[in-house]
């Protein structure tokens, strides 16, 4: 598909993966048109490995033949080039863009392995932890969207914007993490502005498509576990 | 100048996340409060402005804090727009953002590894060390710095390469920095150390060493869990 100036854009990903989702939010947002790739899981392509031979990893956007790697670095790229199409995704005020790029950076680094890290936790004791470190994450999330939405929906006001991206593809691995401990992470009780908007962004037409369903993850959660213990068996 | 009071930096004078915070804030000619911190008795502002995790460096703008270096350091070229430390175009930005993102992502912890490893685990860890190396070897092919004739975003996040590897070779005793496996880089760290920005910014090499000899035999000797 052509967009701004007829150049191509591909994106090579995966449908479970909320990496991929990112840049797919963020193209949806600015109406730009793209080719999908999607990658056979466990195979990584001829292209995929051409476009990122340093990481070998999705999502990958491809945009008038030039690779962009890494899914926030790719949704910065889509905000720039297409910068008079849709919504802003990064607020206009330095500050506020400091403060989604900050807690952007802080849910990669801490607040999704915590997240990941209680399905793979060896002991009970482990898991409690991260269980622990998942609930303070939220918290500390809840009382920063307080800050950044100003009594708007999302943490980019009143649109869809960078911190909502970074945190709101992790929504469905959520879900798939509460189904599975019985653990209710998004309470209404201790972060009910959260679960507000979160019920919003999956609602929202440039998410809707492209979250995959929370049975269609389970799935796909347990083929994943059933290869990583059989691998580890060997 | 520009900044002046209302521009304040909380930092440490061993930690290369601080110092690159510092270059920016030089090359862009912006004066700053700085404040130095014991990192084993951190200051109650320093709590304050980083509950988060009470962490250096953060800059204060106005009174208000901005955590993360390299957030910081887009911070403060989206402020202060002359001298400009990220490229205009569009792709340019990106690869700029990834090469710091590798950073840190790769080479910060490859080289930690080395640093605290010992035996195959240590000839393991040297090995993707120099997988980084050579990546980022291959990046400077053809170019003084990694943002071109001028150094930029990248180079000032890989920075650290620059004295701070050369550090951990002496402190670990190991050697990476061959300059007939990565003659670009190599190349490169002897660019970047003239820069006088960086040149007139780097803390004192024996003081450095003995305090990463310490951390390092601190290290080694806490119990293993």
């Amino acid at each position: 598909m052509a967009a701004v100036g007829g150049e191509e854009v591909k994106l090579l990903g995966a449908w479970p993966s909320p990496f991929v989702m990112r840049p797919r939010i963020a193209l949806n947002l600015k109406g730009v048109g793209y080719e999908f790739l999607e990658e056979v899981f466990g195979v990584k392509s001829e292209l995929l490995l051409k476009s990122n031979p340093v990481y070998k990893k999705i999502p990958v956007l491809i945009h008038a033949g030039k690779p962009i790697c890494e899914s926030m670095i790719i949704v910065q790229y889509i905000d720039e080039v297409w910068a008079a199409k849709g919504s802003a995704i990064l607020p206009a005020d330095p500050y506020d863009r400091a403060l989604h790029r900050f807690w952007a950076v802080y849910i990669d680094d801490k607040w999704f392995p915590s997240l990941s890290g209680i399905s793979r936790a060896q002991t009970e004791e482990a898991k409690a932890e991260a269980v622990e470190q998942v609930f303070a994450g939220l918290k500390l999330l809840e009382e920063a969207f307080e800050k950044c939405s100003k009594g708007k929906g999302f943490f980019g006001g009143d649109t869809i914007g960078y911190l909502d991206i970074a945190l709101g593809c992790y929504l469905g691995w959520l879900k798939v993490t509460e189904k599975m401990t019985g653990i209710k992470f998004l309470d209404e009780e201790k972060t009910p502005l959260l679960v507000g908007w979160g019920e919003r962004f999956c609602a929202d037409d440039a998410v809707k498509g492209v979250m995959p369903e929370t049975n269609k993850l389970m799935e796909f959660f347990k083929v994943l576990q059933a290869k990583f213990k059989a691998a580890s068996a060997k | 100048m520009v900044g002046g009071r209302e521009v304040k930096l909380f930092g440490m004078w061993a930690s290369p996340a601080v110092r690159r915070v510092e270059w920016a804030l030089k090359l862009k000619g912006i004066e700053y409060e700085y404040i130095e911190e014991d990192i084993s008795n951190k200051s109650t502002d320093l709590v304050k402005y980083n509950p988060i995790n009470k962490q250096v460096p953060v800059l204060l703008h106005h009174g208000k804090p901005i955590i993360e270096s390299l957030v910081i350091i887009e911070y403060i070229d989206e402020v202060w727009k002359h001298n400009p430390i990220l490229p205009k175009d569009p792709y340019e930005r990106a690869m700029a953002r990834f090469w710091a993102t590798y950073s840190e992502d790769k080479c910060r912890s490859a080289a930690r590894e080395v640093f605290f490893a010992e035996g195959e685990k240590r000839v393991k860890a040297i090995k993707c060390l120099e997988e980084t190396l050579r990546a980022l070897d291959e990046e400077l092919q053809g170019k003084k710095f990694f943002g071109g004739e001028n150094i930029g975003f990248s180079d000032l996040v890989l920075g650290w390469m620059a004295f701070w590897l050369g550090v951990s070779e002496e402190v670990a005793s190991f050697e990476v920095l061959d300059p007939n496996k990565f003659p670009w880089f190599t190349s490169w760290i002897d660019s970047f150390l003239k820069v006088p920005a960086i040149k007139e910014n780097l803390p004192p090499r024996d003081k450095t060493v003995e305090f990463f000899h310490s951390y390092r035999r601190l290290h080694l000797a806490a119990p293993k869990c």
